[in-house]
């Protein structure tokens, strides 16, 4: 069980909210060729340690939020609202 | 040595003290015509189709563990064909028809028991997408069947699915030829039957990079030296794109937890396989009698084998809603296996950008009952430099033509 701190609410359990996957991804101009667009729509890090990634307060304030997670530790050490980088470099 | 009623009388004679070891512990050497790196059942089935199929004798499969102890040992053991796409159904149906010989081929009891498989139906919406599955099930050669309710209640009487119950069953997809196998024998066959015929298993063997001359791939780096091969293959299931970026190759994977409860171990009452995808849960119960409950997996990426709590709170409440005669019984343990899950819920076999770098993942939720068959087409793959007829469809490209084969829409609950 995590306990995520929503920038907004707080810390919440993690049933209250939706993961969105690796966040600062950036949409691609349309006249990319089919293999760019191919990475940008499918291609992920998935990377092992910390994480950055987008999570939506679902059952609070509906509000979608950057989180700096570890994947083998689930520890949280950060969080931006969307539109702020991260402080810790990715 | 070959397992037989006469090998079993006599070790019972001593004590059953003199059994030799399955499988040979082998030695890295520094060359091989093949390296496999993940010894889960899908790399050992590779190895041992490779050796057996194709002749190819010098090869060695590569695990960071012990061989049984990754997702091999931590599914659900379901066993079944029923897919919607046509690419699918092929893959997947060429793996149950070696699953139905797969005891007698490797001489190690897998313990297939072909109990069927139902999935069961509470919405209006969710008969109809049974009723196109079975059609194109019954026209790719697959067996399927559709029960009525009252047909679903004979089957199945601990079912609580009457008017009364708040999800009344409204029919059931049926595949009698699906079932469970012993996980577990599954690798230990495999690597015992690859051993037999000098494949080198190395256990405790993790690898640490691989060595890439002009583009094409020579060998592995790893915690006991390196190792030179003409082709190497990568099948390492909840650690995929961990292993393909030693390579620099990104993944359209992510990796999820998925988790499961085992409870203590009771009388026969459940003799078939349940899948519900609304009320979302799927069951079984074990030889041994332990009922195995499989839930959603988690949604955050995570490579740490355990998932939240709430999830299996919810599992548990699918349970108790649609068998309430399960109410009073304990769990005994409960895990998380790591998946490697891409778009279209589809594995990903064939190359990589790296020439001689084949890669077999992305088997998502359901990797076990493809055992055999994921095997079976890699080992031709690698055997010959060009991937099987029956995977042509599941390569890497997909992802850059965006011809998916989306089973993700078609899976429901089921795995």
């Amino acid at each position: 069980m995590l306990l995520i701190p929503c920038p907004w609410c707080g810390g919440r359990n993690d049933s209250e909210f939706v993961a969105g996957g690796e966040t600062f991804i950036e949409r691609p101009a349309h006249d990319v060729s089919d293999a760019q667009w191919g990475q940008y729509l499918y291609f992920r890090r998935n990377t092992m340690g910390a994480q950055a990634e987008r999570w939506f307060h679902a059952m609070g304030c509906r509000r979608w939020f950057n989180v700096l997670r570890d994947t083998v530790t689930h520890a949280i050490t950060e969080t931006s609202p969307m539109g702020a980088p991260l402080k810790a470099k990715q | 040595m070959r397992y037989s009623l006469l090998a079993l009388a006599r070790n019972a004679l001593s004590g059953h003290a003199h059994w030799p070891r399955a499988w040979r512990a082998a030695e890295l050497k520094r060359s091989y015509d093949v390296i496999i790196v993940g010894g889960g059942g899908h790399g050992l089935a590779t190895a041992y189709y490779l050796a057996k199929n194709h002749g190819v004798r010098n090869i060695a499969v590569l695990e960071r563990g012990p061989i049984g102890l990754g997702n091999t040992g931590r599914n659900t053991t379901v066993v079944r064909s029923n897919y919607l796409w046509d690419d699918s159904a092929a893959l997947y149906e060429h793996s149950l028809k070696l699953w139905e010989g797969l005891s007698r081929e490797l001489n190690y009891n897998t313990m297939f028991s072909q109990r069927g498989v139902m999935n069961l139906a509470f919405t209006r919406h969710e008969l109809v997408e049974m009723e196109r599955r079975c059609g194109a099930l019954l026209l790719n050669g697959v067996d399927c069947e559709l029960l009525t309710p009252a047909e679903v209640r004979r089957w199945l009487p601990l079912l609580a699915s009457g008017e009364s119950s708040r999800y009344p069953v409204l029919g059931a997809l049926v595949q009698r030829r699906g079932g469970t196998a012993r996980h577990d024998a599954v690798a230990w066959g495999y690597a015992r039957a690859a051993s037999a015929l000098g494949v080198d298993i190395v256990e405790h063997c993790a690898l640490t990079g691989f060595r890439i001359e002009g583009g094409r791939v020579a060998g592995v780096e790893t915690t006991r030296g390196h190792s030179a091969a003409a082709r190497i293959g990568v099948v390492t299931a909840g650690h995929s794109s961990v292993v393909m970026q030693m390579a620099g190759v990104r993944l359209p994977i992510q990796s999820f937890p998925l988790q499961a409860l085992v409870s203590e171990p009771i009388k026969p009452v459940l003799h078939t396989v349940v899948m519900a995808g609304l009320v979302h849960v799927y069951l079984s119960q074990s030889d041994k009698g332990e009922l195995v409950i499989g839930a959603a997996r988690d949604s955050y990426v995570s490579y740490a084998q355990r998932g939240s709590f709430h999830i299996i709170e919810e599992q548990l409440r699918g349970l108790l809603e649609l068998f309430p005669i399960f109410s009073r019984l304990r769990m005994m343990r409960q895990w998380a296996g790591i998946v490697d899950v891409t778009p279209d819920a589809s594995p990903i076999i064939g190359r990589t950008p790296v020439r001689d770098l084949w890669i077999n993942a992305g088997w998502g939720t359901g990797g076990f009952k493809a055992t055999p068959g994921s095997g079976f087409v890699f080992a031709h793959t690698l055997a010959n430099n060009e991937p099987h007829p029956l995977i042509r469809n599941f390569g890497l490209d997909r992802f850059v033509s965006g011809r998916l084969i989306d089973e993700a829409a078609a899976a429901g609950v089921a795995h």
